[in-house]
C-alpha cells in the first residue's frame, strides 16, 4: 500500500448526499480480475450519459478545472451501499487519494484506509466551508496533512481533524495489515487451541 | 467486561485473540463465504505474498452474483459472456489450489451465498461469519455475528482466520405488535430503514426484538436482517431460540448427536442477559403499517403503498430537499401522484432478501389463478437450487408459469444486474430485492421495493398494488 503523508492538489466538491457504491462504481464492471483499471468507470452512472455513453459536462470532474482533483469534498454518509472494494480501487485508479465528508459509511471506511485512501470526518460547519473552498475551480486546491492532523483549505484556513490512531500508523508507513496481524501468531493459534476444546463441532 | 452482556457483546468477547492499547482488536473469524465477484483479488494477493488459506475447512465457495438464470443454463463452460465465465473459472481454480470448499452451477446446493450458508448449516450461531459482501447481514438471523468486508480483509481472512476491528456500538430495535395481513418481514424492515434512516445504524450492531420479531419465521427473520446494512450498520442480530435451532438440526454442516447437545446448550447461553444496556434504543409498533414500497432511489425513500409521492418542497432540510428532488427527477415521478398509479415494465421476485422457500410461497399464493399483464416481463428466480426444487415439489413453478412468470435457476440475477438479467433504460421495476439505487439494476433502470406479495399484486395489475385487495 501506497504511503500518505502529506497531499497538496486540487479538491473536487461533490454534494450528494448517501452517495452510495454503485453511483462510484456500478456493479457491471466489477466483472475484473484486478485491482486497477477502474478509473475510467468510476462515478460512471454520473459522469456519463446512460444512453450514448458521452461526458455529461455539467458532473464535476469532467470540468476542466477538476479534471486532475485528488481530494473529493463529499456529502453525508458517502459509500453506502455494497462493500465492494472496487469503489476505493476506482477512485485510486482516477488519482484521489483523499476524501472529506461529515461521515462515511462502514465497510467503505476501512476498505478505503486498506488502499492508501485517507477518509477524513469533518463536522457539517466545517464541511460547509471546505465545500465551499473546493467551488473556486482552478483555485480550488487543499493541503492535507496527516502527520500533523491538519487540512489547509484553498483559501488558507486550517481545519484539524480527528483519525485513529492504528489507521494514521498504518497509512502513514504504507503498512500492510495481513504482516502485522502475523506477527500476532501465538495468540492465534493458542485461541484456537482453546476454541477447539470449548466448541469441538467447529473443527469437526 | 462485567455485568449484564448483549448477545453482540458476547460474541464480540468470546472471539477476542488480541487487544491493543488504543482499542484496536484482532478478532477470530470462524466461517467465510466466497464469490465469485469479490475474491479473485484475494487470492493474486496470497499467490503474490506466498501465504496459504489457515484454516481452508471454513470456508465455502460457490457463483452466485455473476450466473445466468437461464432454465437449463448448463455448466460454467457454457457461459456466453466471456468476463462472467472467466470469473466463474478462476474462482474454481482459486478454490482448488487453496483447498477450499466449492459449489459448482451444477450443484443442486448452489446458489445465492446468503441463502445457501444457513441452508447447508454452515451458519451457526454464536459464530463470526463475513463474505465479500454487504449482504452478509442475513446470518445475524442466526445469532451469528455477520458482516460485509472488502478483499483486502477477504484475503486477511484467509490468511490468518482474524480481522483488525473495533468494537462496533450496541443498538436494540424493539418491533412490538403483529404483522397485519397483507405485510411481511420486508414491509416490516422497510419501515424500520425510513424510520431511521439509511445511515441510522452507522457504526452499529442492531439487535432486532420484541414479539413481532420473535413471531418470524428464520426465513423473516433473515429478511430483516439482510437489510440491515441498508440502515447503515454493520450487523443485524436476533437471539437464537427454539424456532433457530429447529431450522439447524439435520443440516448438513451442523453439528450431530453429542455434539449436538452440546451445541444448543451454548447458544442457549447466546441471548442478550436482562438488564443489559444498549448505546442507542429504538422502539415501534407495526401492528398499524400498510404493505411498503419505496418511491426513490434510496432505500429509506419508503411509503405506505396507500400514500402519495412526497413533496420535497414540504421539507426544511435543504441537503435532504436536494436529495428528494434528484430522486424523482431519476425515478420520472411527480410529487402527489398515488404510488398504486405508479405503471412497471418489470418485476423481480428474487435475491437474497427474498428468495427463500417462505418467500416463494407467499408470492404464488397471490399469483394464483390469475395472470401477469400484457405489459409486464416478471420473472422468480429461486434463491438456491434447493429451494427451486422444494417450490417444485410444492407446484409453486406451475403456479407462477400458468399465471405467466418467467422460472428461473438461482442467482443473485436483477438484484444487480451483473448476469444479463437486467432494465433497460427508462424501465422500471416493482423488484423484492435490497437496493433501489440509480442504476442498481440497469442504467436508467427505476426500482420500487417490495415484498414478494406486493411484486406479485403488481405483476398481476400492472402497476403498483395494494396486495391488500387482492387476497381480500
Amino acid at each position: 500500500m501506497e504511503k500518505f503523508t502529506k497531499l497538496t492538489a486540487v479538491a473536487a466538491p461533490l454534494p450528494i448526499v448517501n452517495c452510495d457504491t454503485d453511483k462510484i462504481i456500478p456493479a457491471r464492471f466489477l466483472k475484473t480480475l484486478t485491482r486497477t483499471g477502474l478509473g475510467k468507470n468510476l462515478f460512471d452512472p454520473l459522469r456519463y450519459d446512460p444512453e450514448t455513453g458521452e461526458e455529461n459536462p455539467d458532473f464535476v470532474l469532467n470540468k476542466p478545472a477538476y479534471r486532475n482533483s485528488e481530494i473529493l469534498v463529499a456529502g453525508h454518509n458517502f459509500g453506502c451501499g455494497s462493500s465492494r472494494e472496487h469503489a476505493p480501487w476506482a477512485l485510486l485508479d482516477y488519482g484521489i487519494r483523499c476524501v472529506i465528508s461529515t461521515d462515511f459509511a462502514d465497510i467503505f471506511y476501512n476498505n478505503s484506509s486498506k488502499n492508501g485512501i485517507l477518509l477524513i470526518k469533518v463536522s457539517p460547519e466545517e464541511l460547509e466551508q471546505l465545500m465551499d473552498g473546493a467551488e473556486r475551480g482552478a483555485n480550488a486546491t487543499m493541503t492535507v496533512d496527516l502527520e500533523n492532523q491538519e487540512i489547509t483549505n484553498s483559501d488558507g484556513e486550517k481545519i484539524t481533524f480527528e483519525v485513529d490512531s492504528f489507521k494514521k500508523h498504518c497509512l502513514l508507513n504504507g503498512l500492510d495489515d495481513i504482516g502485522l496481524t502475523l506477527e500476532k501468531e501465538t495468540s492465534i493459534s493458542s485461541y484456537e487451541e482453546k476454541q477447539k476444546a470449548s466448541e469441538p463441532w467447529l473443527y469437526a | 467486561m462485567s455485568g449484564p452482556k448483549t448477545l453482540f457483546d458476547k460474541i464480540w468477547e468470546s472471539h477476542l485473540v488480541d487487544q491493543q492499547d488504543d482499542g484496536t482488536c484482532l478478532i477470530y473469524i470462524d466461517r467465510q463465504l466466497i464469490h465469485e465477484i469479490t475474491s479473485a483479488q484475494a487470492f493474486d494477493g496470497l499467490r503474490a505474498s506466498g501465504r496459504k488459506a489457515r484454516r481452508p475447512e471454513t470456508n465455502l465457495c460457490v457463483p452466485d452474483h455473476n450466473v445466468p438464470t437461464t432454465p437449463g443454463r448448463g455448466g460454467t463452460d457454457e457461459i456466453e459472456d466471456d468476463e462472467s465465465r472467466i470469473q466463474l473459472e478462476v474462482l474454481e481454480k482459486n478454490a482448488a489450489e487453496f483447498g477450499l470448499p466449492y459449489i459448482s452451477i451444477n450443484d443442486e446446493r448452489q446458489g445465492i451465498v446468503h441463502v445457501i450458508g444457513p441452508e447447508q448449516g454452515f451458519t451457526q450461531p454464536g459464530v463470526t461469519l463475513v463474505c465479500g459482501d454487504s449482504h452478509t447481514a442475513t446470518h445475524g438471523a442466526f445469532g451469528a455475528l455477520a458482516f460485509g468486508v472488502g478483499t483486502s480483509e477477504v484475503e486477511h481472512v484467509l490468511a490468518t482466520q482474524t480481522l483488525i476491528q473495533r468494537p462496533a456500538k450496541n443498538m436494540r430495535i424493539t418491533v412490538n405488535g403483529s404483522l397485519p395481513e397483507g405485510c411481511t418481514a420486508k414491509d416490516l424492515v422497510l419501515a424500520i430503514i425510513g424510520k431511521i434512516g439509511t445511515a441510522g445504524g452507522t457504526g452499529h450492531v442492531i439487535e432486532y426484538a420484541g414479539p413481532a420479531i420473535e413471531e418470524l419465521s428464520m426465513e423473516g427473520r433473515m429478511t430483516v436482517c439482510n437489510m440491515t446494512i441498508e440502515a447503515g450498520a454493520r450487523a443485524g442480530l436476533v437471539a437464537p431460540d427454539e424456532k433457530t435451532f429447529e431450522y439447524l438440526k439435520g443440516r448438513a454442516q451442523c453439528p450431530k448427536g453429542a455434539q449436538w447437545e452440546m451445541a444448543v446448550e451454548q447458544w442457549r447461553k447466546l441471548p442478550s442477559d436482562a438488564g443489559a444496556t444498549y448505546d442507542s434504543e429504538i422502539e415501534l409498533d407495526v401492528s398499524e403499517i400498510v404493505p411498503q414500497v419505496t418511491w426513490g432511489t434510496s432505500p429509506e425513500d419508503e411509503i405506505g403503498i396507500t400514500g402519495v409521492v412526497p413533496n420535497p418542497a414540504e421539507v426544511d432540510d435543504a441537503n435532504r430537499r436536494s436529495a428528494m428532488e434528484r430522486s424523482l427527477e431519476y425515478m420520472d415521478l411527480k410529487p402527489g401522484m398515488k404510488m398504486t398509479d405508479i405503471a412497471v415494465d418489470k418485476v423481480f421476485i428474487g435475491s437474497c432478501t427474498n428468495s427463500r422457500i417462505e418467500d416463494m410461497r407467499a408470492a404464488a399464493a397471490v399469483a394464483k389463478g390469475h395472470k401477469v399483464a400484457d405489459s409486464v416481463y416478471a420473472m422468480v428466480v429461486p434463491g438456491s437450487g434447493l429451494v427451486k426444487m422444494q417450490a417444485e415439489e410444492e407446484g409453486l413453478d406451475k403456479i407462477f408459469t400458468e399465471a405467466g412468470f418467467h422460472w428461473r435457476e438461482p442467482g443473485c440475477s436483477m438484484c444487480l444486474a451483473m448476469n444479463g438479467d437486467m432494465l433497460h433504460p427508462g424501465e422500471r421495476s416493482a423488484s423484492t430485492s435490497n437496493r433501489n439505487f440509480e442504476g442498481r439494476q440497469g442504467p436508467g433502470g427505476r426500482t420500487h421495493l417490495v415484498s414478494p406479495m406486493m411484486a406479485a399484486a403488481a405483476a398481476i395489475a400492472g402497476h403498483l398494488a395494494d396486495v391488500r385487495d387482492l387476497i381480500k
